[in-house]
């Protein structure tokens, strides 16, 4: 069996997979729940300063009929005594001395960063994660991503911490910047140990269209939320690239957002994670999920040969270029495995109307089935997207797969297009319908 | 009319017998997975008799973890294939599911078990590897589910397994007995034949134990013995006539049916007698065997059937007919049966009474009797100390009162489910095992 446990920026965990600093790391009794279920560690429920929450506080996106596709919140760090949360902390240690115990902090000035720093240190915490990423009610009042979107201030407060801390400090990331690239920079500047992203991104996940009120709804009225949960996924799996690929950055990367089975927590590894943190997914399943994580992970570290995580941490960077370095030469297109074809007919219309009338229909309107029309097809992959059967449509490749000629090399040839005429240019000679033909049949 | 042909090939039968819960395709089991709420606490795992992790498996069936979810399934069940296919899953699994109280179709949790664990089986992935052999022997009387499953889980601890079994194929009735259009022989044999691969238990076939020479030869050779022996042939319903030529036993008739499928004979017009699982089989086959006229005669009301109303309803679509408070006084026929003669019945304070002057005559070429099974009493009594209720052998944690043996499946329950057997037998093992002192 492949060994699951990780070394993160100095703390130890069972196995790469954290809950994210959220209600299910409210309190003690939640977290021993989890670390009993096979949660290899926990971000405490953020930690600082005294608020008072809102009721109600979260909406969903749902995707017919999928629920919670998208998840986002108006809740502030905290609502607990701090006493109650450092009692807490060292009751979870003494019970599970192997997992790791984040506690995740969010105060104002420099006294009460030194403070709180201590008081975790002493109740027996592992780690730290500043949080920088609230995106809600917390920036409102100069914490949360009003410093995470702020580099400066950002790298200041890393550099408070690190005056007094003695455990592992990780960086937790907003996402609601344009260059993700820059706070990490900071933090690392500071002084962090390590990162961690994304946190929620900025939301509005629908309006109830009878009252006028956006939710989730507060006496009539709402405010902006944090999103997060599976639909956020691709836009963290991007800032966890661009972070685990800023040159001789160095420091490990916890991995967040709309982590919900073993492949996403391996997707979020291999492009550069040491471990992933999940929240929206147990808040909707519970911790019980935690099982199918394991078991998918492990069975895919068998597959694949890797024996521990590490081998795994950002196998996929190196595939992951900027696109001027991606093979002009490559060349696939669409085949539709007629035997397979159900005749719904989405891909023709997908290609027809939305891409580049690349599929026909047979003149036969009994035959349901539309076929490529190969000199038309740009490779795209819209159609073997949409359509519902497993392998029906398939893209095939058609270059030798022995040429290579990249933008840069193009570039570096002086052999790219200049004028909107240049014959070099990408859709030169492409077939295109005369506009007339879309309305032939009023014109008969 | 009958809905189907008298079949004359291998191909006619299996169109006549085509699966009711065929395997699943890619995207039919990423559908089905998909629509799975993952409940918690989920009531379909307490439904199923072997508690598989059923949230579990559909999740990793929908990651595309389908190794995993194989793993899930055999973890709690050795026989996870075949249940898939033959459980009654709509008074299991599936009869729990929460979407039943939306009026939304419950997910179809035994054709996704049957998906995960063909793939598993079609691509041999193995899951266990016994431990090495601790000099313990143990004998198994029977290569039903009950026997194979405790085979499985005493060979996984290193024990040493010998099955005797007394036909000369195995996995008793699944292979035997469950309707063909449940599932294939080949879809049977193909899992105990995973399953012996990994586990190695030897089966020695056509070896009956019987005689108390038999019995005592086991308990010198092994340290534990297992009767996994289900039930017996069809019991006698004590009517005149019972002997004519085309009178079967189901049991008898259905494994006949199993062993050599179109070229069986069934007659123009069956009658089947009985009102349990066993009685909607028989007339259902029947029928797929182009009898264009059968009818099941129950000597109580239709409300008062054994059966699952989803096995009636089977055979109700396959053109069956019911005929109730009837009680068979005698079977007519000179050599071979010609008719049967029935009195009407009626229930009095839960008694079938028969009222008099009722009687009529109901004429046939074929009557199949599901009217119950025998025991195994020439095996029992030369078994010193067992407790034996009727067909049953008493236990408490599967070991008879003769501490030396351990029993499961139908001889222990009276009849149920391959499912029981299943969970019997794996239970059983681990009573054995404690019983070693191992582990
Ligand atoms: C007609 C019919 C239809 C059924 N349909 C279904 C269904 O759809 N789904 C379902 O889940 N269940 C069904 N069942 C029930 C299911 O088949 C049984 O519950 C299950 O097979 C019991 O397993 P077992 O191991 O206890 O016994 P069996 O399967 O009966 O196996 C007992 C084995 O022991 C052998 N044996 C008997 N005596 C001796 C001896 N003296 N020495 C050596 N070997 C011996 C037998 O040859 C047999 O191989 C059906 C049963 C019948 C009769
Ligand atoms: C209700 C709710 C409360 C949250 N509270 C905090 C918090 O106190 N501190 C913090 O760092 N992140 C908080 N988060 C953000 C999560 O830790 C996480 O970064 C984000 O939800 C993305 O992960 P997910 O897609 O798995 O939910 C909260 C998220 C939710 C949904
Ligand atoms: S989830 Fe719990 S706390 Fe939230 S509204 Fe429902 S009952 Fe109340």
């Amino acid at each position: 069996m492949p060994d699951l446990s990780v070394n993160f920026a100095g703390i130890k965990s069972p196995n790469p997979f954290w809950l994210a600093s959220a209600p299910p790391t409210n309190s003690g009794y939640q977290i021993m729940k989890a670390f009993d279920k096979g949660w290899g560690g926990a971000v405490w429920k953020t930690l600082g300063v005294p608020v008072v929450n809102v009721s109600s506080r979260y909406g969903s996106v749902n995707y017919r009929d999928t629920r919670m596709m998208g998840f986002n919140n108006i809740e502030l760090i905290t609502d607990r005594p701090l006493a109650d949360n450092l009692r807490e902390i060292e009751e979870v240690k003494k019970y599970f001395p192997n997992n790791a115990v984040i506690a995740s902090l969010m105060v104002e000035t420099r006294e009460q960063w030194h403070q709180i720093v201590k008081d975790v240190e002493n109740a027996g915490a592992d780690g730290i994660e500043l949080n920088f990423g609230c995106p809600h009610g917390m920036c409102e009042r100069g914490m949360g991503s009003a410093v995470g979107q702020d580099p400066k201030i950002l790298e200041l407060i890393v550099s408070w911490v690190m005056e007094v801390a003695k455990i592992p400090v990780i960086v937790k990331l907003t996402p609601n910047i344009s260059h993700i690239e820059d706070p990490a920079l900071a933090a690392k500047a500071g002084g962090g140990n390590a990162v961690s992203l994304i946190n929620t991104i900025q939301s509005i996940v629908g309006l109830d269209i009878d009252t006028f009120n956006a939710y989730p709804n507060v006496d009539g009225n709402s405010t902006n939320g944090g999103y997060c949960g599976p639909a956020v996924k691709p836009i963290a799996l991007n800032m966890v690239k661009n972070v685990a690929k800023i040159p001789n950055f160095n420091l490990p990367i916890s991995g967040i957002g709309g982590v919900e089975n073993w492949r996403d927590a391996v997707e979020f590894v291999l492009l550069g994670a040491g471990t992933v943190q999940v929240c929206t997914a147990v808040m909707h399943y519970g911790f019980g999920i935690i099982r199918e994580i394991v078991s998918g992970f492990e069975q895919y570290m068998v597959d694949k040969g890797f024996n521990t995580v590490d081998e795994m941490i950002g196998r996929a960077l190196p595939n992951v270029k900027t696109w001027e370095n991606l093979n002009l030469k490559y060349k696939i297109v669409a085949d539709i495995d007629e035997a397979k074809c159900i005749g719904c007919q989405l891909c023709y219309i997908a290609c027809e109307d939305g891409a580049h009338q690349a599929i026909g229909l047979a003149d036969d309107l009994a035959n349901r089935k539309p076929h490529i029309i190969e000199e038309n097809c740009v490779g795209c992959n819209l159609c073997s997207l949409v359509c519902p059967v497993e392998n029906c449509i398939t893209m095939v490749r058609k270059d030798s797969g022995k040429e290579h000629l990249t933008w840069k090399e193009r570039t570096v040839n002086d052999d790219i297009p200049v004028t909107f005429n240049d014959q070099r240019g990408g859709g030169v000679g492409h077939y295109i319908p005369e506009p007339k033909e879309a309305i032939a049949y009023r014109l008969k | 009319m009958s809905e189907y042909n008298i079949p004359t090939t291998e191909q006619e039968f299996e169109a006549n017998f085509a699966q009711i819960k065929p395997l699943m395709n890619k995207t039919e089991a990423y559908y089905e997975s998909s629509r799975c709420l993952f409940c918690y606490d989920a009531p379909c795992v307490q439904a199923c008799p072997t508690h598989i992790d059923i949230p579990l498996f559909i999740r990793q069936i929908n990651t595309d973890n389908i190794v995993g979810a194989a793993r899930t399934i055999y973890d709690s069940n050795y026989f996870g294939n075949a249940c898939g296919k033959v459980c009654p899953t709509e008074v299991l699994c599936e009869g729990a599911c929460v979407y039943n109280h939306q009026d939304v179709k419950p997910i179809e949790i035994g054709r996704l078990q049957n998906y995960a664990t063909s793939q598993a089986i079609a691509d041999d992935i193995k899951f266990y590897t016994p431990a090495k052999a601790n000099g313990k022997k143990a004998a198994i009387i029977g290569s039903g589910p009950a026997g194979i499953a405790c085979a499985c889980e005493l060979r996984k601890a290193g024990v040493h397994v010998d099955i005797y079994e007394a036909k000369s194929n195995p996995t008793g009735l699944t292979v035997n007995g469950i309707a063909p259009y449940k599932i294939t022989n080949q879809e049977v044999l193909q899992e105990l034949a995973y399953l012996q691969t990994q586990f190695g238990f030897n089966i020695i076939y056509n070896s009956p134990i019987m005689s108390k020479d038999d019995v005592d030869k086991l308990e010198k050779n092994y340290d534990a013995i297992f009767i996994g022996v289900g039930n017996g042939a069809t019991s006698s319903l004590g009517i005149p006539g019972e002997d004519k030529a085309n009178v079967h036993g189901a049991v008898e008739i259905i494994e006949h049916l199993r062993r050599d499928s179109y070229k069986v004979a069934f007659g123009k017009k069956v009658i089947v007698l009985g009102g349990g699982n066993t009685a909607m089989d028989a007339a259902s086959e029947s029928a797929r065997m182009g009898c264009p006229d059968v009818t099941l005669a129950y000597r109580r009301s239709k409300e008062e059937m054994g059966a699952y109303h989803f096995e009636y309803a089977l055979a109700k679509d396959v053109g069956v007919k019911g005929l109730f408070n009837a009680a068979p006084l005698e079977i007519i026929g000179n050599e071979k049966v010609t008719a049967v003669k029935f009195i009407r019945t009626k229930t009095e304070n839960g008694k079938v009474v028969n009222i008099p002057g009722s009687e009529f005559v109901l004429e046939c070429d074929m009557v199949i009797m599901a009217t119950g099974q025998k025991g195994h009493d020439y095996l029992f009594d030369n078994i010193a100390n067992l407790d034996v209720n009727g067909t049953k052998v008493k236990a408490n944690n599967y070991q008879t009162s003769n501490p030396k043996y351990f029993v499961g499946g139908d001889c222990l329950n009276g009849g149920a489910e391959v499912v029981n057997a299943a969970y019997d037998g794996k239970h059983a093992g681990k009573a054995i095992l404690s019983f070693l002192d191992i582990r």
